[in-house]
C-alpha cells in the first residue's frame, strides 16, 4: 500500500514539474534604417505568446559582416545561437565551417515541405546547396532604378517612363546633366554606387549583358568573360566618357542623401531604401526595373534563415516552427511594409494589407516584379576574399587605375587560385 | 626576504603582462608558421610558406607602403604644427585659454566620432569642403573616392586630431624652460627665429623624441576611421596595415595569414622605435 | 600681429567639425548642407539617433569599462610600481624592460591572437574581456615607479619605526604623496579607454557590451546609408560626456597630460 502511494505520488510530482522551455537565440543584422529591432522584438513576442514554451532571444548584430563574424564567434565561443538571419551569401563560409544544417532536414511533415516550396524561385538560388535548402528567405532585396520625376519634367523628359535599356539611360541622363554658370556639374544624370558592395551593383551590368559572375557550386568565377568586361566598360565609359556619372568611387552611404538633395536625377540603389527615401524626398519620384542591355536583370540580396549544427531535436523544431511563423504571408506582408524589403512569397502580395499598400504606393511591387529577372548574389568558397578582389578590380576601373581588362582579368588570375582546391 | 617580496608585488602585473602581450606575440610568431585550420581543411605546417605569400601579395605591398606614406606625411607635420601651437600658446596671446582649449578638443573625441564628422566634410558636392570650393568657383570633387586624395585626405584628418595631444607635452617642456634664456637672447639682439633655432628647438629635443616614438607608434595603431571613412578603398588606396590583419583576421577568417602579417607589423614597431631612439639620442641635450 | 591672427583661424579651423556637427545636429536635414542663419532648431534628430541606437546602454558599458579598468590599474601599478622603485630583487632591470615593451606593443596589435585567448577564457562578449588586456599599464607602472623614487626614505624609515611592514609602509606613505600623479594618470586613462574602438569591436558581439565608440561605428555605417542630422546628433550624444568634463575640467586635463609627459 505504502510504496503505491510513494509511486503516485511521486509520479504526480514529475507531472506537475513543467517542462523545460525551449530557448532559441538569434542574431540578425539590420541592413535599413530605422528602429526596426522593436518590430523584431515584437514578433519574439508575439510567437511567444501563441508557443508557451518556446522563448525567443534576438540579438541585433549590426551590418552583414557583423552579424556573420558575430554569430560564427559565439559559436565557437559555445555560447548558444540556434538560428540566425545572415547573409544570404555566407552559404559556403559557413558550408566549409561545418556549422549549418538543411531545413530538409527538419522538415518533416507534407506541410513543411510544401511551405519550403512557397518563396520565390529566385529567392532560393543563394541557399540552396547540391538540391538541399539551407538558407530560408528573409529580408531579401533587389537593386532597383530610382528617378527623380521633377528633374525629368525639367529636362524635357517624360516623368513617367524611366529608361529601359542602357541606350535610353545614357542618352537620358545627358540630357540630365546641369551645369552651373562656370561649367561645374551640380546634377548628375545617373550614379551607381561603387563603395561597400560594389560586386553587387556590377552583378546587375553583367547579368543585364548576358553572364552570371560564378557556378552554382561555389568553386568558379567568370570574372574575365568578355561580355562581363564590356559590362565594367560601360559602367566606366558613364563616367570617363558620357560624364553622366562622377569619375572615381561614389560612395554607398551619402548616395541616398545626394538623390533626396536632387544632386543626381537617378540613382540605382537597394530596394531596401524605398522607405527612407519615400520619407525624405522632397519631390516625386519613381522606381523602376534597372535597364536592359541583352536582357534585364538584377542580383537579389539580403538575408536568410540558418539553421545552425549546434542543436537539439527539439530546438530543431522550434526553430522551424518559428520561421514558418514569421514568414507567414500576414507577417511576410507587415515586415515588407515596415523595411521596405520584397515580401518573399506571392502568396504576401495577395494579402489585403500589400494589396492595399500597393495600390497606395506602387513603387512597393517593382522589386517583385523584377524576380523573374533575378540572379543569384555572388557567393563562392572563400566568399570574403573572392569578392574583395572584385571590389578591387571595380574601384581600380572605375577611378581609372586599370582598364576594366585588365583589372579583370587580375581579378579572376587570382580567383583562380582560390578556387581550384575547391574542384 | 626582499626578493621574494618584490617578486610578489610584481606578480599580478607580470601574469596580465606576459598573458596579453609577451605570451601573443609569441603565438603569433608561432601561428604564422602553419596555415589556418578549417573543419575542412586541417592545419598543418607551413615553415615560411606564409612569407612566401606575404610577399607575392599585392595588397600587402601595397597597405605597406600606404602606412609609409601616412607616417610620413602625419608626423613632421602634426610635431611642427604642435610646436608652433605650443610656443603660441605659452606666449602672452589675447584669448590664450580658448585657443589651448580650441586644439586640444579634439584629442577628447574618439577617432569614430571624428570619422563621423569628417565624412560629411569629404562628400562630394553636399559636403562642406565642396560647398566652400563651391563659392570660390573650384569644381567638386570626390575626396575619398580618388586614389590619389585619399590617403591625403585621411592624413589632415589624423593631423587635426593629433597635433594638440602633442601640443601639450612641447607646452610642458616650454613652461620648464628658464626666461633668463630668452632675455639673455633678446639682450644680445638675437632674433626670434635664430633663438628658436639655437636654444628652444635643441633643448626640446626630449620632448620630441618623446613625441616622435608615440607619434609613430600612433600612425600604425590609428585604423579606426578607416571603419567608417572608406573601408580601405577604393581599391587599398587607403588601407594601413593593422586594418588588413582586421580584415583578413574576422571577414576572411585566415588567421595563419593575419599572424604572418601581425610578425610584419611588430617588426616594424619594434625597428622603428629602435632605429629613432638611436637617431635622435646622440641629439638629445638632457640637462 | 599677424601671429595673434594666424593663431587665433588656426584655432577657428581647429574648431570648425566640432561647430558643424553642432549645426547639423540642431537642424534638420535639409539644412544639414546649408547654411541659413534662420534655419529652424530641431531636436528631431536627438530623438532618432536616441531610437535607432541603445546609447544610454552604451553609456552604462562605457563607464563600467573604464572604471573598472581604472581601478584595477591603480591596484596592480602600485604594487608593481613600488616593486620597482624600492626592492632589490634579481632580474629587476630584465623585469622592467619586459615591461615597457607594452608600451610599444599594444593589445590592440595582437587583436588575433588576444581573441582567441579570450576565446579560451570564456571572455569574448563580456567587459571584463575588454578590460583584462589593459589592466596591467606599462606606462601606469612606469609613472608610478617614477613618483615613489621621489619619495624620501626618512619617510618611510619613520613609518617603519611606527611598526608598519612594507605593505603599511606602501599604503601610509606612498600612496598619499602620489596623489598628483594618480589623479593624472586617472585622466590619460579614462580618456584613452573611453576612446578605444579597435579591441571592444572585436571582443563584444551584443548590445550588452558594446561601448559608445562600438555603438557609435555600428550606428554610423548602416547599408541603407547615413542621414546627415541623425549621426551628427548621435555622434553629439556619444561624445558629450568626456567632452562636457573636458570643458569643465580643461585645467586638470591638460595638466594630466602635461605631468604624464614630463615623466
Amino acid at each position: 500500500m505504502k510504496t503505491a502511494l510513494t509511486v503516485a505520488l511521486a509520479a504526480l510530482l514529475a507531472a506537475s514539474v513543467p517542462a523545460k522551455a525551449v530557448e532559441l537565440t538569434f542574431y540578425y543584422p539590420i541592413a535599413v534604417g530605422g528602429p526596426l529591432t522593436k518590430v523584431i522584438d515584437g514578433y519574439a513576442r508575439d510567437f511567444e505568446k501563441e508557443n508557451p514554451g518556446v522563448k525567443i532571444n534576438p540579438i541585433y548584430a549590426g551590418n552583414y559582416d557583423d552579424a556573420r563574424i558575430k554569430a560564427l564567434a559565439a559559436l565557437k565561443a559555445g555560447q548558444p545561437a540556434q538560428i540566425s538571419v545572415l547573409y544570404s551569401i555566407d552559404l559556403y563560409e559557413l558550408l566549409e565551417q561545418d556549422v549549418i544544417v538543411p531545413w530538409d532536414d527538419v522538415a518533416a511533415t507534407a506541410d513543411d515541405k510544401a511551405w519550403l516550396k512557397a518563396f520565390y524561385p529566385s529567392l532560393m538560388m543563394n541557399g540552396t546547396y547540391k538540391g538541399k535548402v539551407y538558407g530560408i528567405p528573409f529580408q531579401r532585396s533587389t537593386i532597383v532604378l530610382y528617378w527623380n520625376k521633377d528633374a525629368f519634367k525639367e529636362a524635357g523628359l517624360d516623368p513617367e517612363k524611366a529608361p529601359a535599356n542602357w541606350n535610353e539611360m545614357e542618352r537620358m541622363a545627358a540630357k540630365l546633366v546641369k551645369k552651373d554658370a562656370s561649367g561645374n556639374v551640380t546634377r548628375w544624370g545617373v550614379m551607381v554606387p561603387s563603395t561597400g558592395y560594389a560586386y553587387w551593383m556590377f552583378q546587375a551590368f553583367a547579368r543585364q549583358n548576358g553572364h552570371d559572375l560564378m557556378n552554382p557550386e561555389g568553386n568558379h568565377t567568370n570574372y574575365a568573360h568578355p561580355d562581363v568586361i564590356a559590362a565594367l566598360q560601360y559602367w566606366r565609359d558613364l563616367g570617363a566618357k558620357y560624364k553622366v556619372m562622377p569619375e572615381g568611387t561614389v560612395e554607398w552611404g551619402t548616395l541616398r542623401q545626394q538623390f533626396t538633395e536632387g544632386k543626381t536625377a537617378m540613382m540605382w540603389h537597394t530596394t531596401g531604401n524605398l522607405t527612407a527615401v519615400k520619407t525624405s524626398a522632397t519631390f516625386p519620384f519613381g522606381v523602376a526595373m534597372l535597364p536592359a542591355s541583352k536582357q534585364r536583370g538584377s542580383p537579389t540580396g539580403g538575408g536568410n534563415f540558418y539553421l545552425f549544427k549546434k542543436t537539439t531535436p527539439e530546438e530543431r523544431k522550434a526553430s522551424l516552427a518559428f520561421v514558418k511563423w514569421l514568414t507567414a504571408p500576414e507577417r511576410a506582408a507587415d515586415w515588407s511594409i515596415a523595411t521596405g524589403y520584397v515580401a518573399v512569397r506571392p502568396e504576401a502580395y495577395e494579402t489585403p494589407k500589400l494589396k492595399e499598400y500597393a495600390q497606395g504606393f506602387p513603387q512597393a511591387v517593382v522589386a517583385r516584379d523584377q524576380f523573374k529577372f533575378a540572379t543569384a548574389e555572388l557567393s563562392t568558397f572563400q566568399t570574403g576574399r573572392v569578392r574583395k578582389l572584385l571590389d578591387d578590380a571595380i574601384q581600380a576601373s572605375l577611378t581609372g587605375q586599370k582598364t576594366p581588362a585588365a583589372a579583370l582579368k587580375a581579378a579572376q588570375g587570382e580567383a583562380e587560385k582560390l578556387l581550384k582546391p575547391y574542384r | 626576504m626582499k626578493h621574494v617580496y618584490g617578486w610578489l608585488l610584481l606578480t599580478p602585473a607580470a601574469i596580465l603582462l606576459v598573458g596579453f602581450t609577451h605570451y601573443p606575440a609569441a603565438a603569433t610568431l608561432w601561428d604564422s608558421l602553419f596555415s589556418t585550420g578549417t573543419v575542412v581543411h586541417p592545419s598543418r605546417f607551413e615553415g615560411l610558406g606564409n612569407y612566401a605569400a606575404l610577399a607575392d601579395d599585392p595588397i600587402f605591398w601595397r597597405v605597406l607602403g600606404n602606412n609609409f606614406w601616412f607616417a610620413l606625411g602625419t608626423i613632421p607635420t602634426s610635431i611642427a604644427l604642435a610646436m608652433l601651437m605650443a610656443i603660441w600658446v605659452n606666449d602672452r596671446l589675447p584669448a590664450r585659454a580658448l585657443v589651448r582649449m580650441a586644439y586640444f578638443t579634439p584629442t577628447v573625441l574618439p577617432m569614430i566620432a571624428v570619422a563621423n564628422i569628417w565624412l560629411f566634410f569629404y562628400t562630394p558636392q553636399i559636403g562642406l569642403l565642396d560647398q566652400i570650393g563651391a563659392k570660390f568657383g573650384v569644381a567638386s570633387h570626390n575626396w575619398l573616392g580618388d586614389p590619389n586624395t585619399v590617403l591625403a585626405c585621411t592624413m589632415a584628418m589624423v593631423i587635426w586630431k593629433e597635433s594638440g595631444f602633442f601640443m601639450i607635452f612641447y607646452l610642458a617642456a616650454l613652461q620648464s624652460l628658464s626666461p633668463e634664456l630668452e632675455e639673455a637672447a633678446r639682450i644680445e639682439g638675437a632674433s626670434r627665429w635664430t633663438f628658436f633655432r639655437r636654444v628652444t628647438f635643441p633643448l626640446l629635443m626630449p620632448t620630441t623624441l618623446f613625441v616622435l616614438v608615440n607619434a609613430t607608434i600612433n600612425s600604425f595603431k590609428l585604423v579606426d576611421h578607416l571603419f567608417i571613412l572608406t573601408k580601405g578603398g577604393p581599391d587599398n588606396a587607403s588601407s594601413l596595415l593593422l586594418y588588413y590583419i582586421y580584415q583578413v583576421a574576422f571577414s576572411f577568417f585566415d588567421t595563419a595569414y593575419a599572424s604572418t602579417l601581425t610578425v610584419v607589423l611588430l617588426l616594424l614597431l619594434a625597428g622603428l622605435a629602435l632605429l629613432q631612439f638611436q637617431l635622435v639620442e646622440k641629439r638629445v641635450h638632457y640637462r | 600681429m599677424l601671429e595673434t591672427a594666424a593663431a587665433w583661424l588656426l584655432a577657428l579651423l581647429w574648431l570648425a567639425p566640432l561647430l558643424y556637427a553642432f549645426w547639423a545636429a540642431f537642424h534638420p536635414v535639409e539644412f544639414a548642407t546649408r547654411f541659413d542663419p534662420l534655419a529652424p532648431l530641431t531636436l528631431g534628430n536627438f530623438g532618432k539617433a536616441w531610437a535607432y541606437a541603445p546609447f544610454a546602454r552604451h553609456f552604462l558599458n562605457t563607464v563600467m569599462l573604464v572604471t573598472m579598468i581604472l581601478s584595477a590599474q591603480v591596484v596592480l601599478c602600485t604594487l608593481a610600481g613600488y616593486a620597482f622603485a624600492r626592492f632589490e630583487f634579481t632580474g629587476r632591470d630584465i623585469a622592467f624592460g619586459l615591461v615597457l615593451v607594452q608600451l610599444l606593443i599594444m593589445p590592440e596589435v595582437l587583436i588575433v591572437e588576444n581573441y582567441r585567448i579570450m576565446s579560451r577564457l570564456g571572455l569574448v562578449d563580456t567587459i571584463l574581456g575588454i578590460g583584462l588586456p589593459y589592466m596591467a599599464s606599462a606606462f601606469g607602472i612606469f609613472l608610478l615607479r617614477q613618483t615613489f623614487k621621489t619619495v624620501p626614505r626618512e619617510l618611510e624609515d619613520a613609518a617603519r619605526v611606527e611598526g608598519c611592514n612594507f605593505l603599511g609602509v606602501l599604503w601610509r606613505v606612498y600612496v598619499p604623496l602620489a596623489r598628483p600623479t594618480y589623479l593624472a594618470y586617472g585622466l590619460v586613462s579614462v580618456s584613452y579607454h573611453w576612446n578605444n574602438f579597435l579591441w571592444p569591436l572585436v571582443v563584444t558581439n551584443t548590445v550588452h557590451t558594446r561601448p559608445l565608440t562600438v555603438g557609435l561605428a555600428i550606428f554610423g555605417a548602416p547599408e541603407s546609408g547615413v542621414d546627415w542630422g541623425v549621426i551628427s546628433a548621435g555622434t553629439l550624444m556619444a561624445v558629450a560626456p568626456l567632452l562636457f568634463a573636458f570643458l569643465l575640467f580643461q585645467r586638470q586635463f591638460m595638466q594630466s597630460f602635461m605631468q604624464a609627459g614630463i615623466k
